[in-house]
């Protein structure tokens, strides 16, 4: 370990440790609440929560893309993309987005805070 | 045969930066076999090349070599031109502005590491600016932030440490 160590200079160390703190804040800095955003060509197609089941089928430029919310959870069931990357990523977890590229469609899981009724 | 109008004088130098692009296309084209769990994250090896050439044959080397390397790294994986190319070309140019500058600082003070570092946030910094203005406005990527700069932090560190001890070995 201490060959590794002595390769830092003083200012290296400021460089990681400050780096370091600000991504641990915005790690930790939730945003969004208990919320699901659905984007289409960048503006707000629907903001909905996630405790509410159903299906949407979100309209593009290939075709509907259909996000499912169910029992909590959000993702995007099937989309006309070729990579089917959003699809792949499967239930989104809080603060998570799923990026339907070809289809200019994305869906957002708002990151869970303190529910102030509840807690 | 006819011998030619236009001559062309290949220098040490001409050289020396072709030799050191082609190993950071190498490392490009090793890094784009790794399966990487995000698009955007991935290690950077290409960057160990020049921050080495920036350290041992100055800054207008190292933009040669990085920028020669985007162009024949993006043309050898398929990808010049396209959005992939012009997010490695961004991500290149403000890398290399941030070291042309650091680079000035006092060496005793900042060594390879810092630089490394810095310049992955460039370079993330610059992608993340082209993807929300040009390619997927709109889309909040605040949540991915924290993610992508903390990526940038591991892959700077490892790849200056590399740096700061391959230039001890060969000062």
């Amino acid at each position: 370990m201490k060959p590794v160590l002595r390769l830092l200079r003083p200012a290296d160390w400021l460089v990681l440790a400050v780096s370091a703190a600000g991504i641990g804040l915005l790690w930790n800095r939730g945003s969004g609440g208990d919320r699901v955003l659905i984007k289409q060509e960048g503006r707000v197609f629907l903001e909905t929560t996630p405790r509410l089941d159903r299906e949407i089928a979100v309209p593009g430029p290939l075709g509907d893309t259909l996000v499912e919310i169910k029992a909590g959870r959000v993702r995007v069931k099937a989309d006309p993309g070729p990579h089917q990357i959003c699809v792949k990523q499967g239930w989104l977890m809080p603060g998570q987005v799923a990026i339907c590229l070809p289809n200019r469609v994305s869906v957002e899981r708002g990151a869970s805070v303190y529910d102030s009724l509840n807690y | 045969m006819t011998p030619s109008t236009i001559e062309l004088t290949i220098t040490e130098e001409d050289r020396r930066i072709a030799t050191l692009a082609a190993a950071a296309v190498g490392l490009t084209l090793v890094e784009a076999a790794i399966p990487l769990p995000l698009p955007g994250i991935k290690p950077g090896l290409a960057n160990i090349v020049t921050l080495v050439v920036l350290y041992q044959f100055g800054w207008r080397a190292a933009v040669w070599v990085s920028l020669l390397r985007i162009v024949a790294g993006g043309l050898a994986l398929g990808t010049f031109l396209t959005p992939t190319f012009v997010m490695s070309l961004s991500g290149g140019l403000s890398s290399l502005l941030v070291l042309g500058l650091l680079v000035r600082l006092p060496r005793r003070l900042f060594g390879p590491v810092g630089l490394s570092v810095l310049a992955a946030f460039a370079h993330i910094g610059a992608q993340l600016g082209v993807v929300s203005i040009w390619l997927m406005p709109g889309v909040n990527l605040v949540p991915l932030l924290a993610l992508f700069l903390g990526a940038a932090w591991l892959s700077g560190l490892v790849n200056g440490l590399v740096v700061a001890n391959l230039l001890e070995k060969k000062p």
